[in-house]
């Protein structure tokens, strides 16, 4: 199976990007716009966005899971400020962040 | 609710927000209580899943389409189906999209279910 080559490894930071396209979506919409930390490479899959139409989906998509502060994601989080949330996302709505 | 819904995405997100976010995506929104106890599933429901399992396992049907024709159902009659409702009309919209079925076959075949309940 063909597939990208990952960009990014455990430990950098990068940040969703901010788009709302049609279609079978996987990013979750409350994680858009926001940046984390990889936390591990979980492997490359067919990307589900072109499975909903039923094409190959290939080159396979690297796919991540990505450490964001609960904080930065909700402004009324009540939690300790050490609290993180994990999402697991595809490379091609990831961008290298500072 | 959708309306209480927008209002929970406005506060969140704040004044920038002009961005769409599709109905079934619903992470960080109030959901209302969730309903702990067992229950049985009727016989309808369980012929849902069994040709769910038998049209994935045929290369009929992905789970990446189920999921696209669930999403793509408008916002109220998302909320008003059941769980297998959603099933069954997404399933029934990709063998339509794969032409593995027709509407006409599916309209005449439907229409001789009902002729044959009514004479029950």
């Amino acid at each position: 199976m063909s597939a990208v080559e990952p960009r990014f490894a455990p430990g950098a930071r990068v940040r969703v990007r901010r788009a709302d396209p049609p279609g079978h979506i996987r990013t979750p919409w409350y994680i858009r716009g926001h940046s984390g930390e990889i936390e591990r490479v979980c492997g490359a899959f067919p990307n589900p966005e072109e499975l909903a139409y039923n094409r190959p989906g290939l080159p396979a998509q690297p796919l991540y899971r990505v450490r964001f502060r609960q904080r930065e994601l909700w402004p009324d989080y009540a939690g300790a400020a050490a609290d993180t949330i994990e999402v697991e996302i595809y490379q091609h709505w990831l961008e290298p962040a500072r | 609710m959708p309306l209480a819904r927008g209002a929970a995405v406005a506060d969140n997100m704040g004044a920038e927000e002009s961005r769409m976010r599709q109905h079934h995506d619903m992470g960080g929104l109030p959901g209302g209580p969730v309903a702990r106890q067992e229950h049985d599933y009727a016989l309808w429901e369980k012929r849902v899943d069994a040709l769910m399992v038998l049209l994935s396992q045929r290369q009929l049907l992905r789970v990446d389409e189920l999921r696209r024709n669930i999403e793509a159902l408008a916002p109220d009659a998302y909320d008003k189906m059941s769980y297998y409702e959603r099933w069954i009309s997404a399933i029934t919209h990709t063998l339509l999209q794969r032409g593995v079925v027709t509407s006409d076959e599916l309209g005449r075949a439907m229409a001789a279910v009902e002729a044959r309940e009514a004479g029950r």
